[in-house]
């Protein structure tokens, strides 16, 4: 079973929005105060991707109850020019943002689960799992 | 987050709290370690420093608690550079573990052999700056007579200076004769170096060639270091220099050679930039001081002397060698 919501990210601001959702989310089912700190980390961070890079996306926040356990899924989805080199971006010590954000390795190393799918031309979809513990 | 961590975090941080002594702190630090190396992050940290003031101190406002959870978030990313970092040294040292192994391969492809020839002592030190070498030395002798060495030096180092390298060694084994004259040499490795090598890559090369019988000796240059020829009569120190292109630039390039007879005690000194572009505090090293190091050991066997100036050499630079050092001698017995 899931429960789904999501943020379009259009403006810097939506990217404070997916983190309120998210947060909103990670408390309900109740993720400490770190965990919750890292998904917001990780929604921050593919939002940010998706408003530098893309233009235009939408993070989806769902939550997960599967074989007994319970998990929070980030789906940050966009179709803007995609990434065309995957392999170089999930490097560490690549950041294509300049700066020193976490990148998609730190998005990797927040959560417990990671998928990315990207088409040149056609868009990027990112898959991010964290289970409560 | 292991709970005698926890239990240990909070009695060391209220033996601080209540007694501020740098014994207490000290056992933080030290403490702190340990969280480290059980790969605690820093927001986990301040989470359970949290925890443990909570159940010390249960009664603070709650703008202390509110703190805290913004410190925490302050501390993700820290806690990812840490991550990143860790993931990064463990990178290293697999790149280290495979440049060993590379300069063991180099070693050991790049092995020649000193000739044995009467009348002539050879002498030869060749240190890497780095872990690999760009410095080249090659040996041809076929117990004829005759005693051929190249002196080469790829310009870069490195990686990409040994993979050049091969391609060297290769071409000289080719010729595969210690009769080849200095020119025809350098003129058949320069196309090889041109026609393989990118257009970044240059190499000098110095190469002669020893007649032991006319006791003459045969060099030519490919922009390489000249020689040094000193006469063991007269005491006089001179350069052999000989015109051509470095290796590589143009496969037109052609190339002088000369030839010196050697009398008894005649010395030729061969080496590579490493040896004189040495910087001390005064500045380079001059021609000169390697004169007078080589005259201060001019009896004594050309193994002897090559490692006496590179002895001074390294302490003149404070043991910190700049490039690749190399020094061959030839001397006649």
């Amino acid at each position: 079973m899931s429960d789904q919501s999501s943020v379009e990210i259009l403006t810097e601001w939506d990217i404070v929005a997916a983190r309120q959702l998210g947060r909103n989310v990670a408390k309900e089912l109740g993720f400490g105060t770190v965990d919750q700190a890292r998904i917001t980390t990780a929604i921050s961070e593919l939002a940010r991707n998706i408003y530098l890079y893309a233009g235009q996306g939408r993070i989806e926040i769902q939550q997960l109850a599967e074989n007994g356990m319970k998990g929070i899924l980030i789906i940050a989805a966009d179709s803007g020019p995609g990434i065309p080199d995957v392999r170089k971006v999930m490097e560490d010590g690549f950041t294509t943002s300049g700066g020193l954000g976490a990148g998609l390795p730190g998005v990797k190393r927040l959560m417990d689960d990671f998928k990315i799918e990207t088409i040149q031309g056609e868009g990027t979809d990112i898959r991010a799992t964290k289970w409560l513990r | 987050m292991p709970q005698h961590i926890e239990a240990q975090y909070q009695e060391i941080l209220n033996e601080y709290v209540k007694k501020q002594t740098e014994q207490n702190l000290y056992v933080g630090q030290n403490f702190s370690r340990q969280l480290i190396l059980e790969n605690i992050s820093p927001e986990e940290v301040i989470s359970m420093h949290k925890a443990a003031i909570g159940e010390l101190y249960s009664d603070l406002p709650d703008v202390v608690w509110h703190s805290f959870d913004f410190l925490i978030e302050m501390m993700i990313n820290y806690g990812l550079a840490l991550q990143e970092r860790q993931s990064l040294l463990k990178r290293q040292e697999e790149l280290k573990v495979e440049m060993d192994l590379a300069a063991n391969v180099q070693e050991t492809l790049l092995k020649t052999k000193l000739p044995s020839l009467d009348g002539l002592d050879i002498g030869l030190l060749s240190i890497p700056a780095k872990k690999m070498n760009g410095d080249y030395i090659y040996f041809v002798s076929d117990y004829d007579g005759y005693a051929g060495v190249a002196v080469a030096d790829v310009i870069g180092k490195g990686l990409p200076a040994a993979l050049c390298m091969s391609m060297i060694k290769f071409g000289m084994d080719s010729l595969n004769s210690s009769h080849a004259l200095p020119k025809d040499v350098l003129g058949v490795i320069n196309r090889i170096v041109e026609k393989s090598v990118d257009d970044s890559m240059f190499v000098s090369m110095f190469y002669a060639n020893y007649d032991a019988g006319a006791a003459r000796l045969t060099y030519g240059s490919a922009g390489h270091e000249p020689a040094i020829l000193y006469r063991a009569g007269s005491g006089e120190f001179s350069e052999l220099e000989a015109k051509g292109l470095l290796l590589g630039v143009s496969p037109a390039a052609v190339y002088e050679e000369h030839s010196v007879i050697l009398e008894k005690g005649d010395m030729v000194i061969m080496m590579t930039d490493g040896v004189t572009e040495g910087r001390t505090e005064e500045g380079f090293i001059e021609r000169d001081v390697i004169y007078k190091l080589i005259e201060q050991k001019k009896t004594e066997p050309a193994q002897a002397i090559v490692q006496h100036v590179y002895d001074e050499l390294e302490r003149m630079q404070n043991a910190e060698l700049q490039d690749d050092f190399t020094l061959v001698v030839y001397k006649k017995g």
